[in-house]
């Protein structure tokens, strides 16, 4: 019982860690309507941005994040204005293509700055941990930094999205470019925008992620945007709240998966269930089913 | 009627547009003076959407001039051009369908200071007390009726000088269709210059100052509504003979 507990627990914790990446891809492939396969390097970028500013300019954990993110939002808003901006009318699968191309561009510069040595991420966040059942039940800090981190983020994006003039504006944008435009938004701000927010949470993401698996290396982002790229259809894509539970739900899979049925097996268990999950759902736990208008 | 004195409110010269290969306007030039309601007619496919489509920015000419109070607007993009005073109320009404009927209300008024929307949005109730009723549902829950309403609160939402209606009556309930045409009359009557793009053109000429006829990408027609209503071309081929 108690194992299971720490399993859940650890499930919930990676499943966090996926559903703020996941953010990013389906906020991006809301409004955008393309899969920004750069997502996870993003990930790895703000993840080596947060590890040099601690290791060689000394700075605080927080600033460092703070550093991470600034990066990563530039980075972000940069590669949409070169890469994909001017493909706005192109074929979806030249924007596929390209960003393939901006992934693979990301590691292999990463690869020339940091080499492929690993680098060992510092335990920031590692500040003591809870003991429960006795200490048969260990819940370190950095777990609860990310589920915590998780929910202020969802909270953040909920009421931005719902409340503020602009999060609205991002909404209209996704939801028709050209109704949108005639309100007098400015369509290509506004995607800039959603590139920004999501490249910033995918630096908390990347900080997050190797605090708890600390090995750090151009790769680091591909395995898990891959997942969060699956959380996020598992969701439904184009879904904040799906996200969040596609996240959740494969982190939950993933850990239990590999504890109770195959160690080798969990990332091929994680997929099977997304199969079976979009065989009776199309649109993903909570996608809308879309109407194409003809 | 109208005088035409000094500048049109909106000058549309010789504008060609293309989509890829295809040449759909060659070579359109007509104008809007303030306080008129002009009406583009003509058959499916003639370019009426298109050429509303290039003044209000969506689309680029590849030539030609576009001027708005005397100062062109080609090429500064839709989201500008709503600031200066023009709302276009497009084809199919296109509402944001997953968001509130006020917040698509809102989003109307996108281009204006923040302490000016509650007024307009309580201009916006007063003319349409169907859409306070509605005020928290999601538009996508609305008939089609209450949609056009909405879609032409939205568009006033930008407090436009000039307002364009794209097929305002479309798949409407002859019933309502009266009702949407008693609205434009009064949203004329309150001092907004109109430019009606319809199908329906008996309904369009019955309330037009003026009226261009449109024939696959070139004006054929033009006249006061009155002459264009007694064209027999114009009987023949849109009004049933």
């Amino acid at each position: 019982m108690v194992s299971f507990l720490r399993f859940l627990i650890n499930g919930i914790s990676l499943g966090s860690v996926y559903a703020i990446i996941a953010l990013g891809y389906t906020m991006v492939y809301g409004i955008a309507k393309m899969l920004n396969f750069a997502h996870g390097d993003v990930i790895m970028v703000g993840a080596y941005i947060a590890f040099c500013a601690m290791q060689y300019l000394n700075l605080p954990p927080l600033l460092s994040v703070l550093c991470a993110m600034v990066v990563c939002t530039c980075l972000g808003v940069v590669i949409e204005g070169l890469a994909y901006r001017p493909l706005r009318q192109a074929p979806k699968l030249a924007v596929l293509i390209t960003a393939i191309g901006v992934s693979y561009f990301l590691q292999n510069t990463a690869l020339l700055i940091w080499s492929s040595n690993p680098k060992v991420f510092p335990s920031v966040f590692s500040v003591g941990q809870i003991k429960l059942f006795d200490g048969n039940l260990v819940v370190s800090s950095e777990t609860i930094l990310t589920i915590a981190a998780n929910i202020v983020i969802m909270v953040a994006l909920t009421l931005f999205t719902g409340r503020t003039k602009m999060g609205k504006a991002m909404r209209a944008v996704s939801e028709d470019k050209g109704a949108a435009e005639l309100m007098g938004i400015n369509v290509n701000r506004t995607i800039s925008l959603t590139f920004a927010i999501g490249s910033a949470l995918a630096a908390i993401a990347g900080v997050l992620l190797c605090s708890a698996y600390p090995t750090l290396q151009p790769t680091t982002g591909s395995m898990p945007g891959i997942k969060a790229f699956t959380a996020a259809v598992f969701g439904g894509i184009g879904s904040i709240p799906g996200a969040m539970i596609g996240g959740l739900l494969l982190g939950v899979i993933e850990i239990l998966g590999k504890a109770y049925i195959s160690t080798e097996l969990g990332d091929a268990l994680v997929f099977a269930v997304l199969i079976i999950v979009l065989l009776f759902k199309p649109a993903g736990l909570l996608g809308k089913p879309v109407n194409e208008k003809v | 009627m109208s005088e035409n004195v000094g500048t049109p409110l909106l000058k549309v010269e010789d504008i060609h547009v293309y989509y890829g290969s295809i040449h759909a306007i060659k070579g359109i030039s007509f104008e809007v003076n303030e306080g008129e309601i002009v009406t583009l007619i003509g058959a499916n496919g003639a370019g009426k959407s298109t050429t509303l489509n290039t003044v209000s920015g969506l689309l680029k000419p590849r030539m030609g001039m576009i001027s708005f109070k005397g100062e062109s607007i080609v090429g500064i993009g839709a989201s500008r051009i709503v600031a200066k005073g023009m709302a276009l109320c497009p084809e199919g009404r296109r509402v944001f369908q997953q968001m509130t009927v006020r917040e698509n209300l809102e989003m109307g008024g996108f281009s204006r200071p923040k302490e000016e929307i509650p007024a307009s949005l309580e201009d916006v109730f007063k003319r349409f007390p169907r859409l306070k009723e509605r005020e928290k549902q999601v538009a996508g829950t609305l008939s089609g009726g209450e949609q056009q309403m909405l879609a032409m609160g939205r568009a006033l939402m930008s407090k436009p000088k000039l307002l364009m209606l794209d097929e305002p009556s479309m798949g409407l309930a002859p019933i309502l269709v009266e009702q949407i045409f008693d609205i434009i009359k009064e949203l004329h009557a309150a001092g907004v210059t109109i430019l009606l793009v319809e199908q329906n053109a008996q309904m369009a000429l019955s309330i037009a100052d003026r009226a261009y006829v449109l024939g696959t990408g070139k004006i054929t027609i033009s006249g006061s509504a009155g002459d264009v209503l007694a064209d027999d071309r114009v009987r023949a081929a849109y009004l049933g003979g």
